[in-house]
């Protein structure tokens, strides 16, 4: 697949403060790239760099292979972007905000009124067309900005935070357009709740003051979850002593009643052997299943390292 | 694209009562003084005994509506001027500018020129109506536009100084008063030097150089002071806006 967002290396200082540290990724066409971190991470501070609304202290972008330092009007003409406080003129109508924003993206004007009809349409806004954005609600207002983003089909949606304040309904609404765009282009999504990240995204990037410490798919951090754990229910619970002389076992916790979460040395353990020896041993085995930390915990581990 | 600019801060000065208040006051002000002059003209005038002392209609009036232009431009422009950049700033809206494939000195100047647009539409307004007395008198069109000449240019200057301190804020009420107070400053400290005609203050002083214009003659030496003024107060606002970029 086509790249379409190159970052090599970015740094930004404030002060004497590194607010990112050399943070590089690539991003190819038809994917969604979750950005993950927690508040303070360095996530704004990529996004509006990768945009061209900051200068990196270190550190190329290069969007579509144009650099966006070099050439900013060339590589911002490729970009789409929601910065997490919307810009939006809330004096205008939303039909007269977006026909701003598309002659602000050089669309001919002969093709202006269909690229706001395909926006507005696509971001469920046509009965709103009329309306001050003034007096919309918070999750039209975000579906404006959405629109606003998204309007000059852009090879590359920047959304930053997007379905922060909306209640359930809209969140859902906004995460099937997101994956909708996603299709056609690239989009890079950033967010702290993580269930949204498992729905929408097909990568994920960690992000933890100012450095990258996870760069995968969806599915590596799904392994990263998964890995060498079982919830067991023993009627008699064995001691560590007995269980480590049959089986591999680094650790055993006792969760709450008879459960306990037991941790393999290996990834590759046996589950069947362990059923077998354990009805063997009579230890009253009546439930095993995998232990999944969940994604919460996953990214503790990840940002304290 | 700076076209696109400046239409969209034309239709913001409209779409918000705003302009249209702006515009009724100026309009209403600017008509009291021509009133005023046309109804005291003869009065004057058949005072005046020694042909000396007689001047034309159009210096008249000319005199009494460019007098109070400037003046009343000092206090309109500012609030004008004030939301430009200081209001994109408070909404946090500037991304969207810096983001869409247009580069700083795009948006100052598209900003620059809606403003000046608005503005040169209420000067366009006085020179019409100062042309209606065309109908029953012999108007010096000359005269006419070399005070609409040197008062676009004065506003121009208004509106540069206006755009550079809306840069600097976040709040636009400060922005307006930070631009009236270097305003008048540059044209109400003229009477302190008075006395001294050769003072260096007299070359930066916004007020000379817009005399020259009323008395009807058009200088080069006083446009190139004017656009020279506007200029330095674009460039220091697209400087003033790059920094935001570079220091975040």
């Amino acid at each position: 697949m086509a790249t379409t967002l190159k970052a090599l290396g970015l740094t930004r200082l404030f002060g004497p403060n590194k607010a990112v540290n050399n943070v590089s990724f690539e991003l190819s066409k038809g994917e969604v790239l979750g950005f993950l971190g927690p508040n303070g991470a360095g996530k704004s501070t990529t996004m509006r760099m990768l945009t061209g609304n900051l200068a990196p202290t270190e550190g190329q972008v290069e969007i579509c292979g144009v650099n966006i330092i070099e050439e900013p009007k060339l590589a911002k003409a490729n970009i789409g972007y929601l910065p997490e406080m919307r810009p939006l003129y809330k004096e205008f109508r939303v039909n007269e905000f977006l026909r701003i924003a598309a002659k602000l993206h050089n669309i001919p004007a002969k093709k202006i009124n269909s690229s706001i009809d395909i926006a507005m349409e696509k971001c469920g806004l046509t009965h709103m067309s009329n309306r001050l954005i003034e007096n919309l609600s918070n999750g039209y207002q975000q579906r404006v900005g959405i629109a606003q983003a998204i309007i000059h089909n852009p090879e590359i949606v920047i959304l930053d935070e997007p379905t922060v304040g909306l209640d359930p309904i809209q969140i859902r609404e906004i995460r099937k357009l997101i994956k909708e765009i996603g299709k056609e282009h690239s989009v890079i999504l950033s967010t702290h709740i993580l269930p949204e990240v498992e729905i929408v995204c097909d990568r994920v990037q960690i992000i933890d003051k100012g450095n990258l410490v996870f760069h995968g798919s969806i599915d590596d951090l799904k392994q990263q979850r998964r890995g060498n754990k079982l919830l067991v229910g023993f009627k008699k619970t064995p001691t560590l002593k007995k269980l480590q002389s049959l089986f591999d076992i680094v650790k055993i916790e006792k969760q709450e009643d008879l459960l306990h979460v037991i941790q393999f040395k290996n990834l590759d353990f046996d589950m069947e052997k362990f059923i077998q020896v354990c009805v063997k041993e009579k230890l009253g085995l009546f439930q095993v299943s995998p232990h999944i930390t969940s994604l919460e915990d996953t990214f503790v581990q990840l940002t304290n390292k | 694209m700076i076209i696109n600019i400046a239409s969209k801060e034309i239709k913001s000065f409209f779409v918000t009562p705003m302009g249209w208040i702006i515009l009724a006051l100026i309009t209403a002000a600017f008509g009291t003084y021509y009133l005023e002059g046309v109804n005291s003209y003869f009065e004057v005038m058949s005072g005046a005994i020694r042909p000396a002392e007689r001047v034309g209609v159009t210096i008249y009036v000319g005199q009494t509506v460019y007098g109070a232009a400037f003046f009343l431009m000092l206090f309109a422009v500012p609030l004008m001027s004030m939301r430009l950049i200081s209001e994109e700033r408070r909404q946090q809206t500037l991304p969207f500018l810096f983001s869409a494939p247009v580069s700083i000195v795009e948006i100052v100047l598209g900003k620059f020129f809606g403003l000046f647009a608005f503005l040169a539409l209420m000067v366009v307004y006085i020179f019409l109506m100062l042309s209606t007395l065309n109908i029953w008198a012999d108007v010096d069109f000359g005269y006419l536009f070399s005070n609409t000449f040197g008062l676009l240019l004065l506003v121009g200057s208004f509106a540069a100084i206006g755009i550079y301190f809306s840069s600097l804020t976040s709040q636009p009420i400060i922005a307006a008063i930070l631009s009236f107070i270097f305003a008048f400053l540059l044209l109400g400290l003229e009477s302190y030097f008075a006395s001294q005609p050769n003072h260096w203050f007299h070359h930066v002083s916004l007020l000379k150089h817009f005399q020259t214009f009323s008395r009807g003659v058009i200088s080069s030496k006083d446009i190139i002071y004017f656009l020279l003024f506007i200029s330095t107060f674009i460039v220091l606002t697209i400087r003033r806006l790059d920094a935001d970029r570079l220091r975040g």
